[in-house]
């Protein structure tokens, strides 16, 4: 439906009006379709990598067997289950420029000039990424049960032959937890493609300041349901059906060189 | 991971500092609900303050201060020189405002939490939401756990080609359904009716089925046969020795479910007009769109927002953690 909606002009009350491509080769001269794509693949390339080396490192950490292990487990998981709108608002005014927890702090240890954050076009993207981190309790999890699998067994062999703990984690941890790093690593493409509740509750629907936040699936749905361009937004969609699917084939295709399985 | 104490006390250190900065917004966030206007927007350069405070006042109401390193108690400014008055030690004295700081005690703002209530109709979200939870709930456990049924336990020509169609209908982003579902959905009639939150629920969701398959791959076969042999019909089989053995699964879906539908943003926010069916969810982000800056009464209603869930985590944590796991792992 979708692909047919693409093909039109559509707003669901006037009848349905075929433009072949039109919608397509409007998209690729519209200015702020090319905004989205960029703020888009920023987020998503710098929030994925960053959100997976801090669930990889802490569910390390947790490994160990440190005493109280449950209870620090919990507390990286518990900004997970939090409504996505409850952490948008929560954070927008730990992001306060003014009288803000972030830049509480930042004066504190001597930063006079905090950045504004949200309110500031240089600054929203990374707030946004550095927000994302505090959500990283669901892929620590994962790895968690990813790191007890690994046999106890190859880390001995390992000490009998002289490795050191960064030569035992790039030779034995890594290769184990390919797998894992693998599914966390496409789960987490595909949410960082559909980024958009926080930001649509961050900046009231709008992608401020000076789109500077404006996300793909935000402009999408501005496009879908503030302009009723169904057909226009439908293009966007399968775009995006597109590029997610190519990006996902394209991880699974370089994991032949990358994901060793288990051979049990 | 074989560990020696200097690395056991710098893990220790290390993830006591990521607690604190995890927990630190949620604290944050119960500290501002409890604030007055005032304590919310402190004065440039003044510390962050955790622990909500009021001014401390004497026995008849009247502001008690701190003047040169004494207690002494306010008694109001003198008109003419724009001096205050103060009471010290029996005598009156007068200083300039900035001469002198306020008293503080420990003092609990409930008003935003009153305020909050009033503005958004919160028993009527709430009645909303849990509506919707419990209906979607019921639906994807009876649609899913039939679903799931026939792609584990029943042999059928296709079943694993359809199977692995509805799989992939996981790989679509959700916007790509949207605009087919709202057009649909409008043209039903349904749009600004809790049926397009609902109804999706019972005709069953990828992501749980795939989860329930797996579930009852695992419970062998022979337990089936024996059930036939007993006089069993399939229904019987899926009833009576399936669903009870599935118990942790079924439980690990409905969690995630009600989770997931306690959280929505994006369809309520499409299909839903009226602000009398507003979720807590919706109603919150409208509340903060209207009201930008009235952070006490937002962080009062996030922090009831947040905390059943957060009681229910803790119910609940076996259940949950066994279901990311599987989940993860088990793909």
């Amino acid at each position: 439906m979708t692909a047919l909606y693409s093909l039109s002009d559509y707003d669901a009350i006037k009848p349905l009006a075929w433009v072949g491509l039109g919608n397509y080769s409007r998209l690729m001269a519209d200015d702020r379709f090319w905004v989205a794509v960029k703020n888009t693949l920023y987020f998503t390339v710098t929030s994925v990598p960053a959100r997976l080396a801090l669930a990889l490192f802490l569910a390390m950490l947790l490994s160990l067997k440190v005493r109280g292990q449950a209870v620090y487990r919990t507390v990286f998981f518990l900004p997970t289950i939090v409504p996505l709108v409850v952490s948008a608002v929560l954070w927008m005014w730990v992001f306060n420029a003014q009288s803000g927890l972030l830049n509480g702090a930042l004066q504190q240890i001597g930063i006079d000039n905090p950045p504004g954050w949200l309110a500031d076009r240089a600054w929203a993207k990374p707030a946004l990424v550095l927000m994302s981190l505090w959500g990283i309790g669901g892929s620590m999890v994962i790895f968690l049960a990813g790191l007890a699998d690994v046999p106890q067994s190859l880390y001995e062999v390992a000490d009998l032959d002289g490795a050191g703990p960064l030569s035992k984690f790039r030779h034995v941890t890594l290769p184990m937890i390919s797998p894992v790093i693998l599914f966390n690593l496409v789960i987490g493409l595909i949410n960082g493609f559909q980024y958009f509740t926080e930001v649509y509750v961050m900046t009231n629907g709008r992608g401020d300041p000076a789109d500077s936040t404006l996300f793909y699936a935000l402009y999408l749905y501005r496009t879908a349901f503030y302009y009723l361009q169904l057909g226009y937004a439908s293009a966007m969609a399968w775009i995006m059906f597109v590029v997610i699917l190519g990006a996902t084939l394209a991880v699974l295709a370089s994991s032949k060189r990358w994901v060793h399985y288990h051979a049990d | 991971m074989p560990t020696n104490p200097i690395n056991g006390i710098i893990a220790r250190l290390l993830l006591v500092a990521a607690s604190i900065l995890f927990l630190a917004p949620f604290v944050w966030m119960l500290s501002t609900s409890l604030k007055s206007e005032s304590r919310i927007m402190p004065k440039p350069g003044e510390a962050i303050q955790w622990i909500p405070t009021t001014d401390k006042l004497d026995d008849e109401g009247r502001t008690m201060v701190t003047y040169n390193g004494k207690t002494a108690t306010n008694l109001g400014r003198d008109e003419a020189t724009g001096k205050f008055k103060l009471l010290l030690d029996g005598q009156e004295v007068e200083a300039w405002e900035e001469d002198f700081t306020n008293q503080q005690r420990i003092g609990l703002h409930w008003q935003n939490y009153v305020n909050a209530f009033e503005i958004i109709d919160f028993p009527r979200s709430l009645r909303n939401t849990l509506f919707i939870c419990f209906t979607t709930v019921i639906g994807t456990l009876i649609s899913c756990s039939l679903i799931a049924y026939s792609f584990s336990r029943i042999e059928w020509p296709g079943r694993n080609l359809l199977f692995i169609l509805v799989l992939a209908t996981m790989m679509i982003p959700y916007e790509v359904e949207l605009i087919p579902l709202f057009v649909l959905y409008k043209e039903l009639g349904w749009t600004g009716t809790f049926k397009p939150l609902i109804v999706p629920a019972f005709l069953g969701t990828p992501f749980y089925i795939f989860l329930l398959r797996q579930f009852f791959m695992g419970i062998p076969k022979d337990l089936s046969a024996a059930a036939v042999i007993d006089g069993c019909s399939e229904f019987g089989i899926f009833a009576h020795v399936i669903l009870p053995l599935s118990k942790p699964a079924l439980a690990t879906t409905a969690l995630f479910m009600f989770l997931f539908q306690w959280g929505d943003f994006l369809n309520p926010l499409v299909f839903l007009q009226d602000d009398r069916q507003w979720t807590l969810s919706l109603a919150l982000q409208q509340f903060q769109s209207q009201h930008t800056s009235a952070w006490g009464p937002l962080m009062a209603m996030s922090t009831v927002i947040t905390t059943p869930i957060i009681a229910l985590f803790f119910l609940t944590q076996r259940t949950f953690i066994q279901g990311i796991t599987m989940t993860g792992l088990k793909g």
